[in-house]
């Protein structure tokens, strides 16, 4: 089983500008920023939330909170025989209750993380509203979950993987579709 | 201020044999210098020591004075009265009086009581066990802080090897000695004498020589295993020697110590008069033997009296009801110049080794005359004849086997904290 | 970083990194216990079994609230009520339990290695909470976290651990496990409490010292692990409890001789005015009640691990790996 490259989906600056769109819709959408945070999803939705925050502080010149969150306490999948990643900490250092709360994520798929994020945002209190924002939504719902706000849509078969690297974590900064074929 | 003058001084810590004139301030020793030459002492209160030997103030560290709980037979104050007219400046009493001194509170009663009315220095020495019934561990630790210089379960073994071991261990990181009364208490059961001819003659139930050396292997080998400072009482037999004697070469601290009746009786002279009854008994010939080499060899580090005093009323019994013991104060020097000194077995030196630096070592004091040293003498004569007449012992009780014997030798002054306790008129 | 053990046994043959790891992994769970709602899914529909062989309360309900949190349900043994006295022997009561398809076996035992017994015979994870004088590996975790929060580190801590240490299984893990951070260690008791072999159980080249003065012990001391003084001894004539308190008791004028900043645990529960004071226990150096926290927490963890597994993860819904 190898893994190979098929096509660069984003480029650096095509991911910047993407964020930076997606700060002005998130900030349009919600009438301002009053009470708005973001909750990043470890690992990658972390480093995008900070930077639409950044952006954020651009537009309306006010911080937005962000939080991270790990959720693998929440998975549903965590049985099964394929290894399971190590506990991370989740850190969201404001109170949820009565927030305009948005879980920033850098691929949407099957829908079962931002389950397992909203069960695990619902045990720390009762937000007035959840939204999503992925970077790229690849399609293949197993659950009832959509994003409001999207950077990209793609297409993609279920072998398929779209990796999107960040500098803070991956040291290079795009986002490619890689495949696997049999050896 | 006290000057003992024209005294021929021997100081087992510094090998000294030599004339000196002491002056004493207070409670310490201000000055030594060869005869006439003391700066001081022209209108000071002194003693004449011509043709008397003059030595640091003798120890006794076994010795039962009976307060609290049995004053009829001796109190601290009767005691040490006697032991003063023993020539001993410093008693270590035994922790089996009633209740048992085995927390600080008795032993500060003994302690204060010492102070008020002792004529001499009292060391208490503390229980091993509550109650010294071997289950539970004593007040060690506060009773060391309120004075002990030693722990015992005396008149008894230490229950088990596996109590003695704790005791041991425990008693080595608080720097105390242990103290054992050796005895298989299964192979002495019912026994009043030792096993022998002279029992078998006299239809008395006697315990071997095993009986002793049996426990002192048990516990030597404790203290092997512990490390321990173990010092074997009143040591009786040539088995027991030994194995103290092979213990002392393979670098152990273990010591013994050997009482007067021991080195100067045996078996045979045991009569159906419990003046003769101790624990342990008087031994067979060999033994005595064993001893006297032990004596001289540096086996035995102390004599020690094992001084017990029983009310008339008590010892006047048939042999096998009396309690175990007889007095001891007043004649061990007398004897110890007998039977070691003039026999030739022993120097005169070595004797006073045995009654000052041994058994300090033992403690882990020291007892030299020196500057600054406290003001403890005996002053004795090597050669002055009396008769030991128990009436006029300062004990309480009259249990002594030497009543009317002739000695050549014995105390004549005896000084505590610069004070003398005892002058012979 | 991952863990490749089934059970939890003891800490002496876990390296620096494993227990690293399940330290790392307890940090998720002190948060949780921080929440208004401490529930989780996480092993839900699991069993975990809390087979108390020995008589103990808080080991009991912290692994059942550990257990609990995460969703699991348990199945509770008790010494008195069991079966045990009507003579079933250890093997029968584990292949019962296990009988009804639990997930875990918890247990505490009164014999040291009867963890390791019971686990060659069962195919679940079994969690050693206590065995005989022989180690209590999830309480050496929970030490171990509580000096790392308070300390910032675990490495080359002067330990001192005060008490009878030669029953407490508590005191052997934590030898062995800040043992392998390079911590140098003061034994110091009653000497029939601290025998000279216990300077060899930790890990090789460990420094252990043994002593039987406490001032000895307390200076330069970064931690001070208090063990409990148990008067109920059942098997030896018992230490005067006065002479303990004399000569060995924690109080504060002894405190003085210790660093101004070194840490105080108890492994509970505690006698106050024995051991220790009251004033103490309940002063700012003691972390008595933050151990009982992170207690919790590391069994969430150690549940966790044992009952799910953990790797570096590779699953491509989950994480992509550089």
């Amino acid at each position: 089983m190898r893994i190979i490259e098929k096509s660069q989906l984003m480029s650096a600056a095509e991911i910047d500008r993407t964020l930076q769109r997606l700060a002005h819709q998130i900030v349009e959408k919600s009438g301002g920023t009053k009470n708005l945070a973001l909750i990043g999803i470890r690992r990658r939705g972390v480093p995008l939330a900070e930077r639409i925050a950044r952006a954020m502080r651009g537009i309306d010149g006010v911080e937005v909170p962000v939080g991270t969150l790990d959720i693998t306490l929440y998975r549903d999948d965590l049985s099964k025989v394929a290894p399971q990643a190590v506990l991370q900490s989740s850190h969201i250092p404001f109170a949820v209750d009565a927030m305009d709360l948005v879980l920033v994520d850098d691929v949407l798929y099957t829908g079962r993380t931002i389950r397992a994020a909203m069960n695990g945002l619902f045990d720390l209190g009762r937000p007035s509203r959840v939204s999503l924002c992925v970077l790229i939504d690849r399609g293949h719902r197993e659950m009832p979950i959509e994003a409001q706000y999207v950077g990209r849509n793609v297409q993609t078969s279920d072998t398929e993987i779209i990796e999107v690297r960040l500098q803070e974590i991956d040291n290079e900064e795009r986002v490619v579709l890689v495949d696997r074929v049999n050896s | 201020m006290l000057l003992i003058k024209n005294g021929r001084v021997l100081d087992a810590a510094s090998q000294t044999d030599a004339p000196r004139d002491i002056l004493l301030d207070g409670e310490h020793i201000a000055e030594i210098a060869p005869q006439g030459k003391l700066t001081h002492g022209d209108s000071v209160q002194s003693i004449d020591a011509s043709g008397l030997i003059v030595a640091p103030g003798f120890i006794d560290m076994h010795v039962h004075l009976r307060e609290p709980g049995q004053e009829n037979s001796e109190t601290i104050e009767t005691g040490t009265h006697a032991a003063a007219r023993g020539g001993f400046t410093v008693v270590c009493c035994m922790p089996n009086t009633k209740p048992v001194n085995d927390n600080a509170s008795i032993t500060r009663f003994i302690v204060d009581r010492a102070k008020a009315f002792g004529h001499v220095h009292v060391w208490p020495i503390g229980a091993a066990s509550v109650g010294s019934k071997g289950e539970a561990i004593a007040d060690i630790g506060a009773m060391r802080e309120a004075g002990i210089v030693a722990v015992s379960d005396d008149g008894k073994p230490i229950a088990s090897a596996k109590l003695a071991r704790q005791i041991m261990d425990y008693c080595r990181t608080l720097e105390l000695p242990v103290i054992e009364h050796s005895e298989d208490v299964s192979l002495a059961a019912g026994a009043v004498m030792r096993e022998g001819i002279a029992s078998t003659r006299l239809g008395l139930p006697g315990m071997p020589a095993a009986a002793e050396s049996v426990c002192v292997a048990r516990d030597v080998q404790v203290a092997e295993l512990t490390g321990a400072r173990l010092h074997i009482a009143h040591l009786s037999a040539k088995a027991s020697l030994a194995q103290v004697r092979f213990a002392k070469q393979q670098g152990l601290r273990v010591t013994c110590e050997v009482t007067p009746h021991h080195f100067t009786l045996i078996d045979e002279d045991v009569t159906y008069d419990s003046r003769f009854k101790m624990n342990p008994p008087l031994a067979a010939r060999e033994d005595r033997e064993a001893l006297l080499e032990g004596l001289a060899d540096g086996t035995v580090d102390a004599i020690a009296t094992d001084h017990a005093p029983h009310e008339p009323a008590l010892k006047d019994v048939e042999f096998d009801k009396a309690p175990f013991g007889i007095l001891g104060f007043e004649t061990a020097l007398g004897l110890a110049l007998e039977q070691l000194v003039h026999s030739g077995r022993i120097s005169l030196m070595r004797m006073v080794e045995l009654f000052t630096t041994g058994p300090a070592a033992v403690l882990g004091k020291e007892r030299k005359l020196a500057i600054g040293e406290p003001a403890d003498l005996t002053v004795f004569s090597l050669d002055r004849p009396w008769t030991y007449d128990v009436k006029e012992s300062a004990s309480k009780s009259r249990n002594s086997p030497f009543d009317g014997h002739t000695f050549k030798g014995g105390p004549v002054a005896t000084i505590a904290s610069g004070k003398i306790v005892y002058k012979h008129a | 970083m991952s863990h490749s053990f089934r059970d939890l046994l003891a800490i002496e043959p876990l390296s620096a990194d494993e227990i690293t790891f399940i330290l790392d992994q307890s940090k998720p769970f002190q948060e949780i216990q921080r929440n208004p709602l401490k529930k989780l899914a996480t092993l839900r529909g699991k069993t975990v079994v809390l087979a108390f062989f020995e008589n103990s309360t808080r080991t009991r309900l912290s692994f059942g609230t550990a257990a609990s949190r995460l969703g699991a349900d348990t199945m509770n043994l008790q010494a008195e009520a069991s079966s045990l006295k009507k003579g079933e022997t250890l093997l029968d009561t584990a292949n019962n339990l296990n009988a009804m398809k639990p997930d875990c076996f918890v247990m505490r035992h009164s014999s040291s290695g009867a963890a390791d017994f019971v686990a060659r015979h069962l195919e679940i994870p079994v969690i050693n909470a206590g065995d005989g004088t022989h180690e209590h590996p999830s309480q050496g975790l929970l030490d171990a976290l509580t000096i790392r929060d308070r300390k910032g580190t675990l490495n080359n801590l002067n330990v001192t651990i005060l008490g009878d240490i030669a029953h407490s299984r508590v005191a052997r893990s934590n030898i062995h496990l800040l043992g392998k951070f390079g911590c140098r260690f003061t034994l110091c008791g009653p000497a029939m409490w601290v025998p000279r072999e216990l300077e060899h159980i930790g890990p090789t080249g460990t420094p252990i010292r043994c002593v039987y003065r406490v001032e000895e012990a307390l200076e330069d001391a970064d931690v001070i692990i208090v063990l409990r003084v148990q008067t109920e001894r059942l098997y030896e004539p018992s230490l005067s409890e006065n002479d303990y308190i004399l000569l060995y008791q924690l109080n504060a004028e002894r405190m003085k001789l210790a660093k101004p900043d070194a840490l105080i645990l108890h492994p509970g529960p505690i006698n106050r005015g024995t051991e220790i004071t009251p004033d103490v226990a309940d002063g700012p150096r003691s972390a008595v009640l933050e151990q009982v926290t992170n207690g919790v927490s590391v069994r969430m963890a150690i549940l966790y691990l044992l009952m799910i597994g953990a790797s570096e993860g590779t699953h491509p819904a989950f994480e992509a790996k550089a």
